[in-house]
């Protein structure tokens, strides 16, 4: 049986979705937790795979995205996140 | 539209009076979460009815005493897989629901984890869901939602909340977890209300 | 958009459930080790599936994947059990800026991989290798079997020059195997791992539970949480 803590991936396996949404790498983008205020990298963060994409901080486990894609649109919820830093290359 | 010669993928097609419209059939039992699996020791639990004028609420052992059912019905994921013929027993939503003096259209059904999921009181009545904690005969796994998961199999399998604690009934709809991000405010596999605007 | 076509130019068995496919992509930008892309497959009647693989080859040597065959996989069977030379999938990427490692860094380098974790250290073996980098480097890889060792010879080979690299077999030893056969723990960790005072630049691949044990172990061994890249596959290995 697998547990669902081997099924938490990290920022890295939604990589490519961001890279689509955003047209920028951003696994190694620092967010900030909006619930807590921890800063770690896109690629640090808890990944979790339900009906849809819910990211989470790795210290509070609070919701920072969720992401549901269907019908060829994206609905993204980044309200969990504080901030997010993006490279200006 | 680039093909890539000889893929299939792992799908199977299953009778159109059991598979809903854009759904496969499978095997085992996937296991999708929204969060870290929830480990609520029993002498903790409980199952609450808020939203009337006299809350109700029981304890594992209280809701073990409740007389419940073994329903074998077939349940659909949005992710599009279908499993056909699942055995679940538990406490019919009736029987929950004939404990509180209520007249509220709506409930919201709240978890360990913060998960939530709104479900009209219409759909969680008339022998169509379950709070179950028995699965294939055994427990319900904490993986699979254990130790009880709301069961609504009529509806989308989001609708049918792991880790559940309870329900609020509220005059209004009020959209859960995933119905606020994109998710269909009902869920019908064979309307395929996935998304809003379906 | 951002989907490119590629081709299959060759593949090869790496062992019986893993396979590397070397794709020509016309417009394929470049990548930096440790990178992965996105593989779309499309079925004809439309129906979609897409997953993600490291890219084995170095940055400058090609686009290679080496896949995994998952037993209830949805695109693994397909690449390592159907696709031959001339068929055509559709590649996203490179993606990944935290988990790449350049050549260019002067810190040791311990790199831990899980069965096909291994791949994306790989690539960073090589780059080492094609860059002339005289960071010293450590690759720690678990694999159940000798026979599931992916890139052995190749790797091996290419110990030397301040390149280790140090195998445990979980499952089953070859007879006459004096190298490590235990899941990795924090002792492994401590005898194998770069003293903390050197503060090196770890990369762990692999599993989930692969990830987590190796991460925390290192932790013990007294690494700074910020000196430790993780890529996690999932529940597989």
């Amino acid at each position: 049986m697998i547990g669902t803590s081997e099924l938490r991936l990290d920022g890295n396996a939604i990589g490519g979705l961001l890279l689509e949404l955003f047209g920028a790498e951003l696994t190694a983008a620092p967010c900030v937790c909006g619930s807590c205020g921890a800063r770690e990298e896109m690629a640090r963060l808890d990944v979790y795979l339900g009906a849809g994409i819910v990211v989470r901080c790795r210290h509070c486990e609070g919701v920072m995205l969720r992401i549901v894609q269907g019908h060829g649109q994206t609905w993204l919820d980044l309200s969990g996140v504080g901030s997010l830093e993006l490279s200006s290359q | 539209m680039i093909v890539s010669r000889g893929f299939r993928g792992r799908r199977r097609d299953g009778p159109p009076d059991r598979v809903p419209p854009g759904q496969y059939l499978t095997d085992d039992f996937p296991v999708l979460s929204a969060g870290p699996t929830p480990h609520t020791p029993l002498q903790e639990w409980t199952f609450t009815i808020h939203g009337v004028d006299e809350p109700k609420g029981w304890t594992w052992e209280e809701l073990q005493a409740l007389p419940s059912e073994t329903v074998t019905v077939d349940i659909h994921c949005v992710t599009r897989w279908s499993k056909l013929d699942t055995v679940w027993e538990g406490v019919s939503v009736d029987t929950l629901l004939e404990a509180v003096e209520h007249d509220a259209p709506y409930a919201l059904a709240f978890c360990d984890g913060g998960y939530t999921t709104n479900v009209p009181v219409e759909d969680l009545t008339g022998g169509k869901a379950w709070v179950a904690y028995n699965y294939g005969g055994e427990p319900l796994d904490p993986e699979h939602g254990g130790p009880a998961r709301l069961l609504v199999p009529h509806l989308y399998f989001w609708k049918s909340a792991k880790w559940v604690r309870g329900l609020t009934l509220r005059d209004e709809d009020e959209p859960g977890f995933w119905e606020t991000n994109g998710y269909h405010l009902r869920g019908d596999p064979w309307l395929e209300q996935r998304y809003w605007g379906d | 958009m951002t989907w490119l076509a590629a081709d299959v130019a060759a593949s090869r068995e790496e062992t019986p459930r893993v396979r590397t496919l070397e794709l020509d992509v016309p417009d394929w930008p470049g990548h930096r080790a440790g990178q992965h892309l996105d593989v779309r497959l499309t079925a004809e009647d439309g129906y979609q599936a897409e997953r993600s693989y490291s890219i084995a080859s170095a940055p400058g040597d090609g686009v290679t994947l080496t896949v995994e065959r998952l037993d209830d996989g949805e695109v693994s069977p397909y690449l390592v059990d159907e696709a031959r030379e001339g068929d055509r999938v559709e590649v996203r990427g490179p993606i990944g800026g935290y988990f790449v490692w350049d050549g260019d860094e002067p810190e040791p380098v311990l790199l831990v991989g899980g069965g096909s974790g291994v791949v994306p250290l790989a690539a960073m073996a090589r780059q080492r290798a094609r860059v002339g980098s005289t960071a010293p480097m450590k690759l720690l890889r678990s694999s159940r079997t000798i026979e599931e060792v992916i890139y052995r010879e190749e790797l091996d080979a290419l110990a030397g020059g301040g390149f280790e690299v140090v195998h445990t077999l979980t499952r089953s030893q070859p007879p006459g195997w004096t190298g490590y056969s235990r899941r990795i723990d924090r002792e492994l960790l401590a005898e194998v791992a770069w003293p903390a005072s050197e503060s090196p630049r770890v990369y762990v691949c692999g599993s989930t539970r692969f990830v987590d044990a190796a991460a925390d172990g290192l932790l013990q061994a007294g690494y700074d949480a910020r000196w430790i890249r993780t890529e996690r596959f999932g529940a597989t290995g």
